[in-house]
């Protein structure tokens, strides 16, 4: 028996808490069931309350290696094997490993005949013995409630019913007690009266002929635990629950960018294309080429060995793959191996939150690098405006919450004049915001990309021209016409043609200038040398006569020495005149 | 056999039935021990010589309500004469008792 001490009433003391395994049940209960206690689960019929009985056993097995015991007493074994083998839970093997024991207990008010007191040991009895052989933790009592329907004594029953949840208690069993639900009273026998500890109150309700699952957690004493109504979805994997409040603002901002699939539009974005873990809208009108810029994004994945999620609202996946051979992506190959998962489902088939949970699970189960919804805009027709928006921003939430870089298609009308206009209302929440329009001029119909937000990064401004062809996308430079309108199609081949003539033209005018300019150094090179060669002309003129008269001075010196010697006389002066003494 | 059977309504016992009776209590708290008391004083007086009681304590062996799909306490089971009977109870209310059995009152 396990110390009194370890489940201690003190409110200061943490509860401790059983994880039930279920998908998204956990996160609101922040952590699951409390533990060695037994929870409540009440609901009408067909709400699924002994799926959640069952599964909590399952789950609690296969995943926290706990043993359990299902009381059975209104599905016989073979019943719920039947019932649960869909789901992909094969209670034989786990009862063959002696972890699981069902128990079906038939309650027959004609087959027995009551005289006198009695009580209901042999309950406790067959509860003890089952326990002890598998060594159970956990157990589901899926209905308490037949025991009414058996046992006229009410006040005996409620005393004995009383003393089952002390008895599972005092064992420490984590237990789960379906029961129906009642009118005006959670339950028709007011169970919820002895479980004061969890009650969980599951909900099939029915809006336009779309039916939604909801559960909610009515009560948890000294735990936190969301209040609001989670759709929640039964499918082959089980009870999966959409935690609403799970989604935050905490989800990290990652730094790796992510090619578009078309070089040109990364370049428009820095030449590295989108943040990883962001979100992104490509709106346009119809056949604006929102669908190709979706596959070109998956197709870029795939190559990066990434592995995609395509929810396809409006084409089937057949449809969408014919389309992209056409523009030379073969999503064939990437179907087979997995990498890409497509999901094709009418708007109409669910509610809107029975899209969301089952949008969640793929998520959860594919764990894929990008999800990409094709077009978000066929979810409108489900429900309001503002619905869809809650919606889809829980949607984004969640995708940036797990690091999903997420792609959302919205399809606007032609009417829709400003680009404003064409989202959902959900453009604050995007990060990079693509528009595809067509652009009418000259008896034509073009496409004009550009990016209208990038959130974290310089983004090009200009409209590019969008063409599709057998070797893919393209985007060609946006040409603006003399009326400053963009011109696209053939009215901008002939612009480019009448371009290409006048460069021709402006390349000759080019060559005639450079050549004008080379004669002309030419002459004036031609110029400079004849100065050069009069100059050396004049300079050796002037050198000669310089020499000359120099000579001359030198004879006439000489010639009056000459005459002094001969005359004799006077000479001292005829040498005082020259400055030279001579000895 | 003979022809009383027919005689006698479907729901009524033949007199010369031997009736296979297993008791079911868990230790030996008062309505136990009242109800061990109570079926031997009806048996003795309507079954007198043409019945084997078992008295099965679960108690000591909790496994057997399992087996034996014992659910309240006390409860007594006819496996014989068929089809099989049971009551629940200390088995106080003897008129129960005998209509639970399928005894006629003597």
């Amino acid at each position: 028996m396990p110390s009194a001490g370890m489940n201690d009433k003190s409110p200061q003391k943490m509860l401790e808490k059983t994880p039930t395994g279920i998908s998204g049940l956990d996160e609101i209960t922040s952590g699951g069931l409390p533990k060695g206690r037994p929870t409540l689960v009440c609901g009408s019929a067909g709400c699924g309350k002994s799926m959640f009985a069952m599964e909590f056993l399952v789950r609690g097995i296969l995943e926290y290696d706990e043993p359990g015991v299902l009381i059975a007493f209104e599905e016989t074994p073979e019943d719920l094997e039947k019932n649960v083998s869909s789901l992909g839970f094969n209670l034989q093997e786990l009862e063959n490993r002696g972890k699981l024991i069902v128990e079906y207990i038939h309650v027959d008010k004609t087959e027995m005949t009551i005289s006198g007191a009695f009580d209901l040991e042999g309950l406790f009895l067959t509860l003890q013995s089952c326990i002890d052989t598998i060594g159970a933790k956990r157990i589901s009592i899926d209905t308490l409630e037949v025991l009414f329907g058996g046992f006229e004594d009410k006040a005996l029953l409620r005393q004995e019913i009383r003393r089952l949840f002390i008895w599972l208690k005092s064992r420490n069993l984590t237990t789960v007690i379906t029961a129906e639900r009642g009118e005006g009273a959670l339950t028709r026998q007011g169970l919820e009266e002895y479980v004061s500890d969890c009650v969980i109150m599951l909900d099939h309700r029915i809006n336009d002929q779309v039916s939604t699952r909801r559960l909610r957690v009515v009560k948890y004493r000294g735990s936190t635990h969301g209040t609001s109504e989670y759709p929640f979805l039964i499918d082959e994997g089980g009870i999966s629950v959409l935690p609403l409040s799970s989604a935050g603002l905490d989800h990290p901002a990652l730094d790796e960018r992510i090619s578009t699939g078309i070089p040109r539009l990364d370049m428009m974005m820095e030449g590295k294309g989108y943040f990883r873990g962001s979100s992104i809208m490509v709106s346009g009108t119809a056949g604006s080429g929102k669908s190709s810029l979706s596959v070109f994004f998956a197709d870029a994945a795939c190559k990066r060995g990434e592995k995609c999620l395509y929810i396809a609202f409006e084409e089937s996946p057949s449809q969408i793959k014919r389309n992209m051979r056409s523009l030379g992506v073969d999503l064939e190959k990437w179907t087979a191996n997995g990498q890409i998962v497509f999901h094709a489902s009418r708007p109409s088939i669910y509610g809107l939150e029975m899209h969301l949970v089952k949008i969640h699970k793929m998520v959860r189960d594919l764990k894929p690098d990008i999800v990409i919804i094709d077009p978000v805009s066929n979810l409108t027709r489900m429900g309001t405006v503002s619905e869809v928006n809650a919606m889809l921003v829980r949607l984004i939430d969640f995708l940036k919450a797990e690091g999903v870089t997420s792609m959302y298609t919205i399809l606007t009308s032609e009417a829709q004049v400003s680009v404003e206009d064409s989202e959902v209302g959900i453009s604050s929440l995007i990060d990079t915001w693509l528009s595809v329009r067509n652009i009418e001029s000259n008896g034509e119909r073009n496409r004009g990309l550009f990016v209208i937000k990038s959130r974290g990064m310089a983004h090009s401004n200009q409209i590019r021209e969008f063409v599709l062809g057998s070797k893919g996308v393209d985007l060609l430079d946006a040409y603006m016409g003399a009326a400053g309108g963009m011109v696209t199609g053939s009215a901008r081949v002939a612009l480019e043609a009448r371009e290409k003539a006048a460069g021709q033209a402006a390349r000759i005018e080019i060559e005639n200038v450079k050549t004008r300019l080379e004669r002309k150094r030419e002459a004036l090179e031609a110029q400079w040398a004849t100065m050069q060669a009069e100059f050396a002309i004049e300079a050796d003129e002037a050198k000669r006569f310089i020499a000359q008269k120099l000579e001359e001075q030198d004879i006439y010196k000489e010639e009056a020495k000459a005459m002094s010697r001969q005359r004799r006389s006077d000479s001292t002066a005829a040498f005082a005149v020259n400055g030279r003494k001579e000895e | 056999m003979d022809n009383s059977s027919t005689d006698n309504a479907a729901t009524v016992s033949r007199e010369n039935d031997t009736f296979l009776l297993k008791l079911y209590v868990a230790g030996q708290t008062p309505r136990s021990v009242a109800a061990i008391e109570n079926l031997n004083r009806i048996c003795e007086v309507h079954l007198h010589g043409r019945y084997k009681l078992e008295v099965v304590d679960l108690a000591r062996n909790p496994e057997q309500a399992r087996i034996d799909k014992i659910l309240a306490i006390p409860t007594l089971v006819r496996s014989l004469p068929t089809p099989i009977m049971r009551i629940i109870g200390d088995l106080s209310d003897t008129e129960k008792v005998l209509m639970g059995l399928n005894i006629r009152k003597l």
